[in-house]
């Protein structure tokens, strides 16, 4: 199939060539230079100047999506360790477990977290219920409407795609090579952060890309959990182009979508280097 | 140590599943509350039937999603032959731009499509944000899956077959369908789904790109977490997960029948 002539090969790509190049590269070229131009059409730099005063958005939607990335990975590494473990047919039904949550729609997962986190909401309802029984006046958590709800949203939506990949590379690991460090006298402790550790390590990195990107730039876990009064960099963009609760400027959302783009690509090129990092002799960094 | 892992995967399990299970309670429930339970009834699933909007919106939907799962399945799976038979700078970039979507944020591919849309109807005024624009761009952000879910099983292939069947006279474009497509086809056919369910569960790139006329399933459940509760939110999404589990389920005993038959002949064999 490699030998295919110039001309097959091209006329086999025509239609994905000339779709990809109207509906994704022009649309990106469409975005730099929304984010470069006024309403008029003429050069500007005003848009990218004026993101400044989101500065503060940005970060607290760094912030929120790097805990909810760092507790994924802290809840997926030990699961997906023991489901590596376990029987092969056993291991099959565990990742389906996994998988079966995403198959029901993002939103409705969402939504019934609001149900269960409200001030009337089942957490509060039991507990006052609970602690009214041994004569206690309870007030009820507040746990919706603020960031540690839109955390939670984020760890909960996101979580199946940190287990995954790391399971993945966990079952790849040969066994061989666990038997020889404990012949050669490794513990427990040694074992895992020296051999099963840095193998993981791709499986750690593709699982955190998954759960960061959509973290960072959701804008409806913020909607939907934050109450409205929580704004993330995907709720200022969304109000740009859409204008449920200010002005529409093309320009400006053009502007923070390309922001945002190079801030995940510049996380993204962070994160590949520690990939890259390997001890070339194959041995894991001590 | 066992016990303890045990545990704690027993946890995330509910983590995982707590809210799917209070949905589902829920769509059951005999008054409209979201705290208060009160008595086993029908009533939500009977007015989620009568609602046109909800399932209009999951016609479009399923319009939407096998017509681009359709789409995007052969112009993925012919340029995935085309991408694995390039050498060098072609296949660096085919491969760069087939990435792009995939890569980045969903909101970002979502805003620079209806940019592109806007764009166009500003100075052609010949159609407007709907059905046309909302296919597009679910074709676009499916033809990626099935690109990566089809080259490695043309990486697989023996090349000598398709020119065995070329050198034997067979037409090209025959032995691609009679020869290549049957090799490839559980890449194809993983492409297809994945294509099918992605489209069917997207909510972000149709929120911007489906104008004001038409609306996918998604998208009217958005609207509906804005207003006022109902229950006939949780009657939708348990029929939805349903749909989903009941052929896993299905597959999953025939997987184990199959398995177990196969056994039975080895032991007798």
């Amino acid at each position: 199939m490699n030998k295919l002539s110039a001309k097959t090969r091209i006329t086999l790509t025509a239609p994905f060539t000339v779709w990809m190049a109207v509906f994704v590269v022009v649309p990106i070229g469409l975005v730099l230079f929304y984010a470069l131009t006024d309403a008029s059409g003429s050069f500007t730099l005003q848009n990218l100047s004026s993101i400044w005063a989101y500065r503060k958005t940005y970060v607290l939607s760094l912030e929120l999506a790097f805990v909810a990335t760092v507790l994924c990975l802290l809840l997926a590494y030990p699961l997906a360790y023991s489901i590596s473990k376990m029987k092969a047919r056993r291991q099959q039904t565990m990742v389906l477990l996994v998988m079966l949550p995403m198959w029901m729609n993002f939103l409705i997962r969402t939504y019934a977290w609001m149900t269960i986190l409200e001030d009337t909401g089942l957490i509060n309802t039991f507990l006052k219920s609970f602690l009214s029984l041994f004569g206690f006046q309870f007030q009820g958590f507040s746990m919706i409407n603020t960031n540690g709800a839109i955390i939670l949203g984020m760890v909960y939506n996101f979580l199946p795609y940190m287990i995954l990949p790391i399971y993945t590379v966990l079952t790849k690991i040969d066994g061989s090579v666990i038997e020889a460090a404990k012949d050669l006298g490794a513990d427990g402790f040694n074992i895992f952060t020296r051999v099963i550790l840095p193998q993981s390590v791709p499986g750690i990195i593709s699982g955190i890309t998954m759960v960061f990107v959509p973290a960072v730039s959701t804008f409806i876990i913020s909607k939907l959990l934050g109450g409205g009064m929580t704004f993330l960099i995907g709720d200022i963009i969304e109000n740009y182009f859409l204008g449920n609760t200010g002005e529409v400027n093309y320009n400006v959302g053009a502007a923070l979508s390309l922001v945002l783009m190079v801030l995940i690509l510049i996380s993204m090129g962070i994160m590949n280097r520690f990939d890259g990092e390997k001890d070339p002799k194959g041995g894991a960094p001590v | 140590m066992k016990t303890l892992s045990k545990v704690y995967n027993f946890l995330v399990f509910v983590f995982l599943y707590a809210p799917i299970v209070v949905m589902i309670v829920y769509s059951f429930n005999g008054i409209k509350s979201r705290s208060v339970f009160s008595g086993f009834s029908l009533q939500w699933y009977q007015e989620l039937f009568r609602d046109s909007v909800i399932m209009k919106s999951l016609y479009t939907s399923l319009l939407i999603a096998i017509i681009a799962a359709v789409v995007s399945t052969v112009i993925g799976t012919l340029a995935a032959v085309g991408i694995n038979a390039s050498k060098g700078l072609a296949k660096k970039a085919y491969l760069a731009v087939n990435s792009i979507p995939m890569v980045n944020p969903e909101i970002v591919t979502a805003v620079s499509m209806m940019i592109l849309f806007v764009f166009i109807i500003t100075r052609i005024n010949m159609f407007e944000m709907g059905f046309g624009t909302l296919l597009a761009a679910h074709i676009t952000f499916c033809i990626p899956y099935v690109v990566l879910e089809v080259l490695p099983k043309i990486r697989g292939m023996d090349s000598n077959i398709y020119n065995a069947a070329l050198d034997l006279g067979c037409p090209p474009a025959k032995a691609f369908l009679k020869v290549v497509v049957p090799e490839i086809k559980p890449g194809i056919v993983t492409g297809f789904i994945m294509a099918f369910t992605l489209s069917l569960d997207d909510f972000i790139i149709s929120y911007f790109n489906s104008g004001s006329s038409v609306q996918t399933l998604s998208v009217t459940i958005f609207s509906m977490t804005k207003k006022p509760y109902s229950p006939k939110i949780n009657a939708l999404s348990t029929l939805l997960f349903a749909a989903v589990l009941i052929p896993l389920i299905i597959i999953n005993l025939k997987q184990d029948k199959g398995m177990q038959k196969k056994k039975k002949e080895r032991k007798q064999g």
